[in-house]
């Protein structure tokens, strides 16, 4: 089959222009709507029409951050001016700060439980992948199609028998047990993309390091992961986004000790109202882990490192 | 340096037959090439000697010591691939150091630079040391997975087409510099090839391979001068030796079918009449290509000829060699 490749036309790459631009724009209105409503004043953020030019407050942030009384005249007299800025926020809307919110540890228990199914995922998922694509594994086809469809139900559908496991087992609200679950269920996904990856990956290169000297699990190491590298990080990005953003099975299995934000931000709702200022700002700081880890491992998205060292 | 000796080895990929039954012994020291088409088994008798790959049925013994069940690493073989096989992910000269940082060798980094510099200078390939493996040209690409083999001190060599994406100049240059190497090391050399000359030139012995099969092992001369079949006799020979039936000449015996003339078998000059279809001047030779009774012959005559297309020569075999139907020798 035979294909021409010739320069886009001016209008074909007007046209991809603005196809991206508005894609773009659609996909990032919620975003850019949750980030400018974290620094909204409670009114603003509710008004309506919807306001898109107003005075930026920090109030949603110091609402997340921190739990608040509603202070009567006697308790401020006595509590004297305020010492900080955001206690001076507080004021202004007559409570005075009683502690730090738990949305710290909620955060905290994410990022342990997120990274750390992502980090287990991969190992495990990288060695079945290598074994998968390797060597001969008796019923291989079976046991591809088995890993993949425990991906087939919906959480829901075991989440009882999860629920009851758990409680068995003493893994009820703890991060082991979120990172076993969460492990679990990604890694049908990550040793599947990662076999496609170490397919693409010639066996020369592996035979080549056999022969200069090196075991097996040893040219795995030095010679098959470095040019696995961009696969892991793309599947440890999806790996990381699942975990993160999970909802049900965090609902479900935790409640103190181990809850993760997700479940935890809609709790924001109800303590003082609907604080929707800072639901957002909460949402607005959940997305900064993901963030930062999808650019740190951007260039290992972009690089195609493989490219052109064993002759077809 | 060792002696390679393959005992009965056989092996199938599927239904295919890769090898049948070779029966091989490489001495220490020597330089074996093997010959043959696509597919005659050149590169799976490599990967067995190399532990790549394991034999069906038969042993591999390296000096002395049987090979069965060891891995490439405890063989101590170095191999040159095909198609290159460069880490990717390093540059040349950690290409080049790969092997000494083995766990088995843990060379020094002091003998390593030295070992590398030596081996980039051969190639010539000293200017591109800081380069990615990726960033080289074929030709480059190749020098470098030769000069992976080269750093080490391997009981045996294996090498697969090593010089097949080089230019004639650095082919010939190189083909010198791995005789030299082989010659002053004493290394054995197991070398798989398409290229008749490098064959004949840097070989000690030569083993032609038919569908799996050894058909014949000797030195070069001997499978020039002396070969088993047709088949084995078409491996070698530049031009290739003429195959027509035996009785276009008169004088075959009883069994033969065809008859097998190398350009120096056909005197020129006396016999029957040929005409001259074709001249090729190549500088130091001169191919003539003739029609006798319907059937084409190329020979060589003198290099400032004044033959021409159209002329007349009268053409005699001597000492030809007769095949009988299947192709073996009979004279």
């Amino acid at each position: 089959m035979s294909f021409s490749v010739t320069e886009p036309t001016k209008g074909t790459k007007w046209f991809a222009g603005v196809l991206v631009v508005a894609y773009a724009v659609i996909t990032l209105i919620p975003l850019l709507w949750i980030i400018a409503t974290g620094f909204k004043s409670p009114a603003d953020s509710i008004a309506y029409p919807p306001v898109v030019v107003f005075e930026p407050t920090l109030e949603g942030y110091v609402n997340l951050f921190t739990d608040r009384t509603r202070a009567t005249e006697d308790m401020l007299e006595a509590a004297g001016p305020p010492q900080t800025w955001y206690e001076e926020i507080a004021r202004e809307r007559g409570t005075v700060i009683s502690g730090p919110s738990r949305y710290g540890e909620r955060f905290l228990n994410s990022v342990i439980i997120g990274f750390g199914s992502t980090a287990l995922c991969m190992i495990l998922g990288t060695a079945a992948a290598y074994a998968f694509s390797r060597f001969r594994v008796p019923l291989k086809d079976d046991l591809l199609f088995f890993i993949l469809s425990t991906r087939m139900m919906p959480p829901i559908a075991v989440a009882i028998p999860i629920f009851l496991m758990f409680r068995n087992l003493g893994l009820n609200d703890t991060h082991l047990g979120m990172i076993l679950l969460y492990t679990a269920v990604n890694l049908s996904l990550s040793v599947w993309l990662l076999k496609g990856f170490i397919d693409e990956i010639p066996m020369e290169y592996e035979e080549a390091a056999l022969i200069d000297g090196y075991t097996r699990f040893q040219a795995f190491y030095k010679v098959v992961l470095p040019q696995a590298a961009t696969g892991i990080a793309s599947t440890a990005i999806f790996c990381l986004i699942f975990a993160w953003n999970e909802y049900a099975f965090a609902v479900l299995l935790t409640s103190g000790e181990a809850q993760t934000a997700p479940p935890f931000i809609p709790n924001i709702i109800g303590v003082n109202g609907k604080d929707w200022p800072a639901v957002a700002a909460g949402a607005t700081i959940f997305l900064v882990p993901v963030m930062v880890f999808t650019v740190l491992l951007r260039k290992h998205l972009l690089r195609g490192i493989t490219f052109g060292a064993v002759r077809k | 340096m060792a002696e390679v000796v393959l005992n009965g080895v056989s092996k199938a990929f599927g239904d295919e037959t890769a090898l049948d039954n070779v029966n091989m012994t490489v001495p220490d020291g020597s330089f074996v090439v093997l010959l043959g088409p696509t597919g005659a088994g050149k590169t799976t008798t490599l990967r067995m000697v190399s532990g790549l790959d394991k034999p069906d049925a038969g042993h591999v013994s390296i000096g002395g010591r049987d090979m069965a069940g060891l891995t490439p690493a405890q063989r101590d073989v170095a191999m040159v691939f095909q198609q290159y096989s460069l880490y990717p992910h390093l540059t040349v000269r950690q290409n080049l150091e790969f092997p000494l940082k083995s766990p088995i060798l843990r060379t020094r980094q002091s003998v390593i630079d030295q070992k590398v510099g030596e081996v980039a200078e051969i190639l010539q390939i000293s200017h591109k040391l800081g380069n990615k493996a990726t960033a080289l040209s074929g030709g480059e690409m190749q020098r470098v997975s030769i000069g992976r083999a080269l750093v080490r001190n391997p009981s045996v060599y294996l090498m697969d087409e090593p010089l097949s994406s080089l230019d004639a100049k650095l082919r010939s240059d190189l083909r010198i510099e791995l005789k030299n190497i082989q010659a002053n090391s004493g290394a054995t050399l197991l070398y798989v090839t398409h290229d008749q000359i490098e064959a004949m030139t840097i070989a000690t012995h030569v083993g032609v391979l038919d569908n799996g099969r050894l058909v014949q092992f000797g030195t070069p001369r001997e499978i020039y001068e002396n070969p088993v079949s047709v088949y084995a006799a078409s491996r070698l020979g530049q031009p290739r030796i003429n195959v027509v039936p035996a009785d276009l000449f008169g004088g075959a015996p009883q069994a033969a079918e065809t008859i097998g003339l190398r350009p120096e078998h056909i005197v020129q000059g006396e016999g029957e009449d040929s005409m001259v279809k074709r001249v090729e001047h190549l500088g130091d030779q001169t191919r003539l290509h003739l029609a006798f009774k319907n059937h084409d012959l190329i020979t060589v005559t003198d290099a400032h000829t004044e033959l021409s297309e159209g002329d007349i020569v009268k053409i005699r075999p001597e000492k030809p060699y007769y095949f009988d139907a299947s192709g073996a020798r009979v004279a």
